[in-house]
């Protein structure tokens, strides 16, 4: 089964790069987008089992989306992605899937 | 009361490349050590030996500080801001990779393997502009000394980053005792044994050994080989 992962964004390479290495994973199921709207309108129609918040999001920005992501899927998990890139993705993914 | 953690140096992650061979003082890439995740906002520590003329191509960084020192050889470094340069040993180069920010890195030589380490710190602020800065070292004046190379403060020598961590580098002679007092009060000493053999607050370290203290204000020193080189990162314990 595989577990279904979205990456929040700005950057649009950096989301590029997630997505390739998301879906390199035969496990994975990545999904990046880089606004909040495409977000909302895809945990509205898929269950989602982690969400990464990556680069360029304000704290603003950020309180209100992770408020509307909990109102739609109550049980998902969201971590900060940092970095950008492979180095701590698999780590990251690891420690917040359990 | 101190508290320590120690890592020797065949605990660490491996990965064998073949032009690249890299070891891991905290989970990075497809090596995953869930009691091995960071110390403090320490989140990177790798050891990389890079083959002449080969490298990374370009790949995006975010939100992380990140500082290469080069140990031996010297890095060809490109980046989104427009920065070209050639890193050697002797030197540190810093980025701030804020909002975002693609580089490559390569090793500048064709025939000299490229040793560097390379350091990962979370941010103090999220979303910065990113910043590129390289400085050259003065080597002599490490000698029996802690050489303070990286702060928190433009106006210090050498580089600064965003976040409240210092780092030094020491090479000292056989016998030489000193001590060294955190920068700030809640911070920690990471310290990495670059060559050579030293004791910290009593503990043996050899070769690429490290030794993480929390909950002190200061730590005590000696060599015990000669030409023994430390590495001592000065960093916050809390996640900001």
């Amino acid at each position: 089964m595989q577990t279904t992962i979205l990456y929040i964004g700005r950057d649009t390479e950096i989301t590029v790069v997630m997505n390739r290495l998301l879906n390199a994973k035969p496990e994975w199921k990545g999904i990046c987008v880089c606004s909040d709207a495409e977000a909302i309108s895809i945990l509205e129609n898929q269950e989602v089992d982690l969400i990464l918040l990556g680069n360029g999001i304000d704290s603003d920005a950020e309180e209100i989306l992770k408020k509307n992501i909990l109102s739609i899927q109550p049980k998902v998990k969201i971590i900060q992605h940092y970095g950008g890139g492979s180095g701590l993705l698999y780590g990251e993914i690891m420690t917040a899937l359990g | 009361m101190s508290q320590f953690i120690l890592h020797k140096e065949n605990t660490r992650g491996h990965a064998n490349h073949g032009w690249l061979n890299a070891h891991h003082s905290f989970s990075f890439a497809n090596y995953y050590n869930p009691d091995r995740m960071h110390f403090g906002v320490l989140r990177v520590l790798n050891d990389d030996l890079i083959d002449g003329g080969m490298g990374f191509g370009a790949h995006p960084h975010d939100n992380m500080e990140i500082i290469t020192i080069p140990l031996a050889g010297a890095i060809a470094h490109k980046d989104s801001m427009g920065n070209s340069a050639v890193i050697n040993a002797g030197e540190i180069q810093v980025m701030s990779a804020g909002t975002g920010v693609s580089h490559s890195e390569f090793n500048a030589l064709e025939d000299v393997q490229l040793n560097l380490l390379q350091i990962w710190l979370f941010p103090n602020k999220k979303n910065v502009t990113p910043r590129y800065d390289q400085k050259a070292l003065n080597v002599d004046a490490r000698h029996n000394n802690f050489q303070q190379i990286l702060s928190p403060n433009a106006e210090d020598d050498n580089v600064w980053i965003h976040q409240d961590a210092w780092f030094s580098l020491g090479k000292f002679d056989e016998g030489f005792e000193t001590a060294y007092k955190i920068k700030k009060a809640g911070n920690g000493v990471y310290a990495f044994v670059i060559s050579g053999e030293v004791t910290i607050d009593g503990q043996t370290l050899s070769k690429r050994d490290a030794i993480g203290i929390w909950d002190t204000e200061s730590i005590s020193f000696k060599a015990i080989s000669a030409d023994a080189e430390v590495l001592l990162m000065d960093i916050p314990m809390e996640l900001n």
